[in-house]
């Protein structure tokens, strides 16, 4: 478990660790290592965290991938996946 | 209603594939066990093969299943229970296994420990020779208790051991917290059900309504002791139990036999709940396609417990308790507990319960020899 | 009695009021079914 705040101007990506698998309601993430199983319940959340290693920031790619007006509720989604060490810094 | 319930409604619908599912590698056993779920004992011929078994896991694989429980019978028996998980863990299938550990000599236990994602699962019935061999047999406590040593002795790392909840194990509960913590263990307590042998033995072994309103208060106290979410029917006690509370069968789990044939849950070892066979087509095929499981993903009826307000917390309970009772499955759970289940079954007078069909007991007593 | 239906599960500690969390934790063993 991550206690450090989570950081959105830092560079984040899933770690390699973490399966993810689409469901009709967004997908289900596997930490393999720490057997942490997790549901991302949007398909826009499970798109910014799959691609999240492409942007400098998770600032960044939140703003490009998510929705306009939800900005506060995916920051604290990629908190609570880091909370979860499902996120790695690079 | 809460983003939490919804997530349990979804996951009633069925997903994509199994989160996990058991795998029962052999229906055989060199114990005999008297509560067993599979009446396990005597190997089925018609076992897959090693071959079988491995594109099985490369299905499994390729569906994205997460985690595989393996069991039987006793799993360490086959000969190749070793390159079948090393074949599994590979492809980054984490495997739990169940075992009576009597296979776990200081070898195994140091193999065990070079494994990556692996999970054990150690079996007994009490927390003392005396009160777990009389469900498992003489010896076998004895034999449980050295694997754990050489799971330590080796550095394995945290394992669980595991216990079915009768009416002489939970009274032991406390002794049961103080042997996982003495191991670094994780300790697991999971329902009896009249599934397989457990059948002929659960109208004397089941709990008491107060020995399960007692079980429940323990359980609330410590979140850290794991349940496989199977007491789920005693959270309409109060606040619910961790845990997703709802039944998997066929929605988020399933059961693979040694035959390959695919059920709803490992305590529902019967035709009524088959839902195909893995040779046909592959497992996916059978997950997505069986008419059993699309029946199983449709909302439920609460039948007889349409009026009760504690159904939303416990669903009406388990499924392999009621079809194994002679209950409807639209009656309360046979431990409902507000005492509904106990009424239902006495107002049906049920002498005739549906027989479990494959049974691989074993004809004669087992003897444990201390080898 | 009146049991609380509100289930609390793994659930990340911050509870927004109006909108629903987009994650969501449940524990491997929190699944009936698996032995």
């Amino acid at each position: 478990m991550s206690i450090d705040a989570f950081d959105a101007l830092q560079n984040w990506q899933l770690s390699e660790q973490v399966s993810l698998r689409d469901e009709a309601f967004g997908a289900l993430a596997y930490h393999h290592g720490n057997r942490r199983l997790v549901f991302l319940k949007s398909r826009e959340l499970v798109e910014l965290v799959r691609r999240l290693g492409e942007f400098d920031s998770a600032d960044e790619a939140i703003s490009a991938l998510a929705p306009a007006d939800q900005r506060d509720r995916y920051v604290t989604a990629l908190a609570s996946l880091h909370r979860s060490d499902l996120l790695n810094g690079r | 209603m809460g983003a939490e319930s919804s997530l349990r409604d979804r996951f009633e619908r069925g997903l994509a594939a199994p989160i996990c599912l058991t795998w029962e590698l052999t229906y055989a056993c060199n114990l005999a066990c008297t509560h067993c779920l599979s009446s396990s004992g005597r190997r089925d011929p018609r076992e897959l093969s090693t071959e079988e078994a491995k594109s099985l896991i490369d299905e499994i694989a390729a569906m994205q299943i997460f985690y595989v429980n393996i069991g039987g019978g006793e799993p360490m028996i086959r000969r190749d229970f070793f390159e079948l998980i090393e074949h599994a863990v590979g492809q980054h299938v984490g495997v739990k296994f169940s075992t009576n550990g009597t296979r776990i000599d200081k070898e195994a236990a140091k193999r065990l420990a070079s494994i990556d994602y692996l999970d054990i699962q150690i079996s007994i019935d009490g927390a003392d020779a005396a009160t777990s061999d009389r469900i498992r047999g003489v010896g076998s406590y004895d034999a449980a208790r050295r694997a754990m040593d050489n799971l330590k002795e080796a550095n394995f790392g945290q394992f669980k051991i595991s216990v079915v909840m009768t009416r002489e194990s939970i009274e032991q509960l406390d002794a049961f917290e103080a042997l996982a913590l003495s191991y670094g263990a994780e300790l697991r307590l999971t329902r009896l059900r009249p599934s397989g042998r457990g059948v002929e033995v659960w109208s004397e072994l089941h709990p008491t309504l107060e020995q399960n309103r007692m079980l429940y208060k323990w359980l609330l106290a410590r979140p850290n002791v794991l349940t496989g979410d199977s007491f789920f029917h005693l959270s309409a006690l109060g606040a619910p139990l961790e845990g997703l509370n709802l039944c998997g069968a066929g929605r988020v789990v399933c059961l693979i036999d040694p035959v390959g044939d695919v059920y709803a849950c490992p305590f529902v070892i019967h035709d009524e709940f088959l839902a195909g066979n893995v040779r046909a087509a592959g497992f996916g095929d059978v997950w997505t396609n069986s008419s059993l499981f699309k029946s199983l993903r449709e909302p439920g009826n609460p039948g007889a417990c349409t009026s009760c307000g504690s159904y939303d917390a416990c669903r009406g309970g388990c499924m392999a308790a009621k079809f194994f009772t002679g209950l409807e499955m639209t009656d309360p759970d046979p431990e409902c507990v507000f005492g509904h289940g106990e009424t239902a079954l006495a107002s049906k007078r049920v002498t005739i319960r549906p027989l479990s069909s494959p049974d691989h007991s074993k004809r004669v007593p087992v003897a444990l020899s201390s080898r | 009695m009146t049991p609380e239906t509100l289930i609390k599960g793994d659930a990340p500690i911050e509870i927004e009021e109006i909108e629903e969390l987009l994650v969501e934790e449940v524990s491997i063993d929190g699944l009936c079914g698996v032995y």
